[in-house]
């Protein structure tokens, strides 16, 4: 019996460990997502680039600490264990990519960042031959991509709402054409994708419908009204379309 | 790479390497598991005759019958392995859980009718015809080995009680609590398993039979035990309660 003691044991611990691995990644990634959202209003985006960059390495070696609790284990046995870090992950990568290049992050472009290459150990001399590293990867399934992306889709409506609060009118609109990109990617995987997929295509649509309201007022209203005073018309029509969703 | 490559990128993968794929395999899985379980049932008949009175004289034709039935398992099971790769065995684990766990218990019970010995995994995996380690293929979690012996724990507390009405005094004090003290060892999590567990107590104290029978002079002649003193020790407290269980006793041995 403390066979089975020591392999369960064993087993559950990893467990864990993966557990509080994939929260430090949410955690962290989430605070980089908030760091991000201060580019609509500060003068030097590359500096708050950068300094989300730095973040995001620290996350990555996080997952590189999975990738080692993973090696020559079954991906599918503890895949639950860490699967909301790594969608959280991806929403925050796939959030400073689009702020910078104003394009999808692909998935093998995620991936290509989460090669590990470890540093050959001091062996005793004679066990391995040195300079052979190590390669480990950590490949995000595509399932958890497609999560994590679709849960970039409400980062940027609320930065698109946000970048009209200070005037910026190139943004909007591009961001309403890039949720719309999206919004046919997701239309055409449709229910082919995992179960949680369908359920976020339900949030995108709503923060879809924001981001395009948002836009008919600039272009409506901003002929009409002086620069200035936009954001007030802009800030009490979300307002009246919040208290439209409370009551539906 | 734009949005829309992007996509149909993913929804290829969805489609080829995934989603088709993984519904017509579970479709295959389901079907092979489907025979499984009405095998496992059949076994399960077979074994269950033992808590007839006349079962108790059977029981070797009865292991016999079953081990027959092991080998179609053998075959089934040897069908489940070929129906996914081996690499996503817990991808697709849910669908075979049950199944396993049944196949593990009678698997178990079966060599226990037979020679009163607690299997080990080895030995289960090697009767369903399937591995222990998981990098040698379709294996036997542990977790469902362990599952399948608390199953028969309780076939085994209602086997003790049984077999007494049957006249069969020997056999509850074969019927140890060696298990219990086994699993104290584990650490479980609050999972099914440990949910499982939680029954074996009750298990344990339906062997209490041991008590009725030693308190009877019933044990004489047949192996005198430490575990049957242990048990009269633990059980001197409850005499009233068990005091309907008189009836049972007394039809018995008039």
């Amino acid at each position: 019996m403390p066979v089975f003691q020591q392999e369960l044991d064993t087993k559950h611990d990893k467990h864990e460990r993966l557990v509080k691995l994939s929260r430090d990644i949410t955690i962290e990634s989430k605070r980089t997502i908030f760091l991000l959202h201060r580019v609509t209003s500060v003068p030097d985006v590359e500096e708050v680039l950068t300094e989300a960059n730095l973040k995001l390495d620290g996350v990555r070696l996080n997952i590189r600490m999975i990738a080692e609790e993973l090696r020559g284990e079954d991906l599918h046995q503890f895949h639950r264990a860490f699967t909301p870090g790594i969608q959280e992950y991806v929403e925050a990568v796939s959030f400073h990519h689009f702020i910078r290049h104003r394009t999808l992050i692909s998935l093998e472009e995620i991936n290509t960042k989460l090669v590990f290459v470890k540093e050959p150990e001091d062996t005793p001399e004679g066990q391995q031959p040195m300079g052979t590293p190590q390669v480990l990867t950590f490949q995000v399934t595509p399932t958890d991509y497609l999560l994590g992306v679709a849960d970039l889709t409400g980062e940027l409506m609320r930065m698109c709402i946000s970048s009209v609060g200070n005037g910026d009118m190139d943004t909007p609109f591009q961001v309403s054409m890039f949720l719309r990109q999206i919004h046919d990617g997701f239309s055409y995987i449709g229910n082919t994708g995992p179960y949680e997929v369908s359920k976020k295509l339900h949030t995108l649509r709503q923060s879809l419908s924001k981001v395009e309201d948002a836009c008919y007022t600039l272009k409506v209203r901003g002929s009409e009204i002086p620069k200035h005073m936009l954001a007030d018309v802009f800030s009490s029509r979300t307002a009246m379309m919040d208290q439209d969703e409370g009551m539906a | 790479m734009s949005v829309t490559e992007m996509f149909s990128y993913i929804q290829a993968f969805l489609s080829a390497d995934q989603e088709i794929r993984a519904d017509v395999l579970l479709q295959d899985i389901r079907k092979v598991v489907q025979v499984l379980e009405q095998t496992a049932r059949e076994i399960l008949t077979v074994l269950q005759s033992v808590h007839q009175p006349s079962g108790f004289k059977e029981i070797p034709s009865k292991c016999a019958k079953a081990k027959e039935l092991f080998c179609t398992v053998r075959t089934q099971l040897g069908e489940l392995k070929n129906k996914f790769p081996v690499e996503q065995y817990y991808r697709f684990h849910e669908h075979w859980r049950f199944v396993l766990q049944r196949l593990a218990f009678l698997a178990a019970f079966e060599v226990y009718l037979e020679s009163a010995s607690l299997m080990t995994r080895d030995e289960v995996a090697q009767i369903l015809g399937i591995e222990v380690v998981r990098k040698k293929g379709f294996h036997l979690d542990v977790e469902d080995y362990l599952a399948g012996v608390l199953i028969m724990a309780r076939e085994l507390s209602r086997l003790a009680v049984n077999s007494v009405t049957a006249g069969d005094y020997g056999r509850p004090l074969r019927i140890s609590n060696e298990l219990d003290s086994g699993f104290r060892l584990i650490n479980l999590k609050n999972d099914p398993l440990r949910k499982r567990y939680g029954g074996l107590k009750y298990d344990v104290e339906k062997i209490e039979v041991v008590y009725d029978l030693s308190i009877r002079g019933l044990t004489k002649g047949q192996e005198e035990t430490s575990r049957a003193v242990g048990c009269g020790g633990v059980g001197l407290g409850l005499y009233p309660r068990l005091a309907p269980d008189l009836s049972i006793t007394g039809t018995v041995e008039s």
